[in-house]
């Protein structure tokens, strides 16, 4: 059981630090984890701590390489609301 | 939300303020209105005097990468070298390297005297990395200030730390104090280890910000407050947010204005959302400047900028060129005093100088009559003076010239080429159309030199180039072309109400 960081990654640093097993680590492209130190949180926390604070909408997968983070969980946009979002933005 | 009411030793402090000390002249240099405790704590601060970013320089260290909330105009991929905006580095350091890189700029660059940890992320977010950086330099460089940049979510369960290594000044990003709006600035918040959304996390958010606001005024710790200004989203609530801060003790209000090209890949700018315009931003800086101390010359620098505020000088200081730098720290303390006491020294002069000669308008106005204010441009490398050839500014010092004097409005940038041509802009504008349309609004633009091709543009645009006050203080300068526009007729209320009336 491990959770993963795949290349839309922007090296933002803000999962590292919040990792309780030290698991994640700066790679040359992106951040990586280490599956065999994450516990995805299991019993420290509610949520695994690096999917919480990561900004980029699928870029930590779960063990079944799912989006943790699926499109418009972070801007809390849907995606059939996007349209309408952005006409109300350039409204402004 | 509740707010602190002033209690009568505030009031009484602020009311004095600077005049007490018997420096407060008729003049509207903005910290002439400040405490003198404040005044000496800010005069050598390039951003927090609009008069010291003429003279002194500062420097950012990029020690703090992590963030722990979400801004919709913050892209979080910041490696980049060639724009220049908040939240943007080339290289992050580790403190060690950044002590270092600090010990160098302020050796090589004796005017700096400001080192500040701006990011890339939230420099509380990142509380080892940042405070062992402060805690080296307060030991190693004691003649640098030191200050910090926040978004205030974790601000007071730093604020003991802080006040530890000796900083006193704290800039506090403060977009609104209503949830509401904040939800439509920040999608979510790292709280608690979850992920707080909408008006939820907001609330947190702003709770923080105003309790450590509070905590750092306690502690005597000066706060300036930034805030971004958003069309259609806060704009008019941040009149409400200057009362609110300066009511808590806040002393500089910085109102900028939104960055967001599409191509930076913000939220705000692939939605979008448009930045204000410069009267727009002006407008409620005015509007904003009766209830508080407004600062105007923000450059909005990168998270690793250094050098004079509109400069940067990041590239001399990378780290393989600091790695073959020897520094005698102790001998550069020396040298950068003295050369701090001779800024002082010209300043003095300056100002008692500039009480003599920008003094009325008695001579050319006539009596009974009004004249309209006037914005002009200015090219300057720096020292306050016009010393800058036109084509060589990478940017524009805009004053207002008026019957009450002359101020000090906002700088415009010059675009870069690499952003104002190709795919995204398309209209294939000359870097000089760009220029003309950034100084929209001013009537003159003086510098020290101007070739013939431009000069005829300008003035085809109703822009009026000057070069005759090349190597004379900003202000004079100003101040005398309005005085030569008044005297030229060209500025009575009367005579335009009838252009108007008869166009």
């Amino acid at each position: 059981m491990s959770l993963s960081i795949i290349e839309s990654c922007v090296s933002c640093w803000a999962c590292e630090p919040v990792c309780p097993n030290d698991a994640i680590s700066k790679g040359n492209a992106h951040f990586t984890i280490d599956p065999k130190k994450c516990t995805e949180c299991e019993e420290a926390f509610a949520d695994p701590q690096c999917a919480t604070i990561c900004p980029i909408e699928g870029a930590i997968r779960t063990a079944a390489n799912e989006a943790f983070n699926p499109e418009g969980s972070l801007t809390g946009i849907p995606p059939e609301k996007m349209a309408a979002a952005m006409a109300e933005i350039q409204a402004r | 939300m509740e707010l602190k009411v002033l209690d009568q030793e505030e009031i009484k402090v602020s009311e004095s303020g600077g005049c007490a000390e018997g420096s407060c002249g008729s003049d509207n240099d903005q910290m002439a209105q400040l405490p003198e405790s404040i005044r000496e704590k800010v005069h050598n601060h390039p951003c927090y005097s609009e008069e010291a970013h003429h003279y002194f320089a500062r420097m950012h260290v990029a020690v703090a990468p992590a963030c722990n909330i979400q801004c919709h105009y913050c892209n979080r991929k910041y490696d980049c070298a060639n724009e220049s905006r908040p939240g943007v580095v080339s290289e992050l350091l580790t403190p060690d390297q950044a002590v270092k890189k600090t010990m160098a700029v302020a050796a090589n660059i004796p005017q700096m005297t400001v080192l500040g940890i701006a990011g890339p992320g939230d420099p509380l977010a990142n509380p080892e990395r940042t405070f062992d950086t402060f805690r080296q330099l307060s030991e190693k460089a004691p003649d640098i200030k030191l200050c910090v940049s926040t978004n205030g979510l974790a601000l007071p369960d730093c604020v003991d730390e802080l006040a530890k290594h000796n900083i006193d000044h704290v800039t506090i990003t403060i977009n609104t104090v209503d949830p509401k709006i904040g939800a439509k600035i920040y999608p979510w918040i790292f709280w608690n280890n979850r992920r707080i959304r909408g008006e939820k996390g907001a609330k947190i958010l702003i709770e923080q910000q105003q309790k450590g606001l509070q905590m750092l005024i306690d502690r005597g710790i000066l706060v300036k407050v930034n805030s971004v200004m958003i069309p259609g989203v806060n704009d008019e609530h941040l009149q409400e947010v200057s009362k609110v801060v300066k009511s808590k003790g806040a002393f500089l209000h910085n109102v900028m204005p939104l960055i967001a090209e599409a191509e930076h890949g913000t939220f705000f700018g692939v939605m979008g959302q448009r930045g204000p315009t410069a009267d727009e931003l002006q407008d409620l800086q005015d509007s904003c400047s009766g209830d508080m101390n407004m600062m105007r010359h923000c450059r909005q620098c990168r998270a690793d900028a250094v050098g004079l505020l509109g400069e940067d000088r990041g590239s001399e200081f990378t780290l393989d060129k600091i790695e073959k730098m020897d520094i005698d720290y102790d001998a550069a303390m020396v040298k950068r005093a003295k050369i701090h006491d001779a800024i002082a020294e010209e300043l003095n002069v300056k100002r008692s100088e500039k009480s003599d000669s920008v003094n009325s308008l008695s001579d050319v106005a006539e009596e009974g009559k009004s004249y309209r204010p006037v914005l002009m441009a200015v090219a300057t490398s720096g020292g306050g003076i016009i010393n800058q050839h036109f084509g060589h500014a990478r940017e524009f010092l805009v004053y207002e010239a008026s019957m009450d004097g002359v101020r000090f409005i906002s700088h415009r940038k010059v675009e870069d080429l690499y952003c104002s041509g190709g795919d995204t802009c398309g209209d294939g504008e000359t870097v000089l159309q760009g220029i003309i349309r950034i100084l929209d609004g001013c009537k003159s633009v003086l510098c020290s030199k101007i070739g013939y091709e431009p000069w005829d543009e300008l003035e085809s645009a109703g822009i009026q180039p000057n070069g005759e006050h090349a190597m004379e203080p900003i202000e004079e300068a100003v101040f005398a072309v309005y005085k030569e526009m008044i005297e030229n007729g060209q500025l009575e209320v009367e005579a335009e109400k009838l252009e108007k009336a008869s166009a």
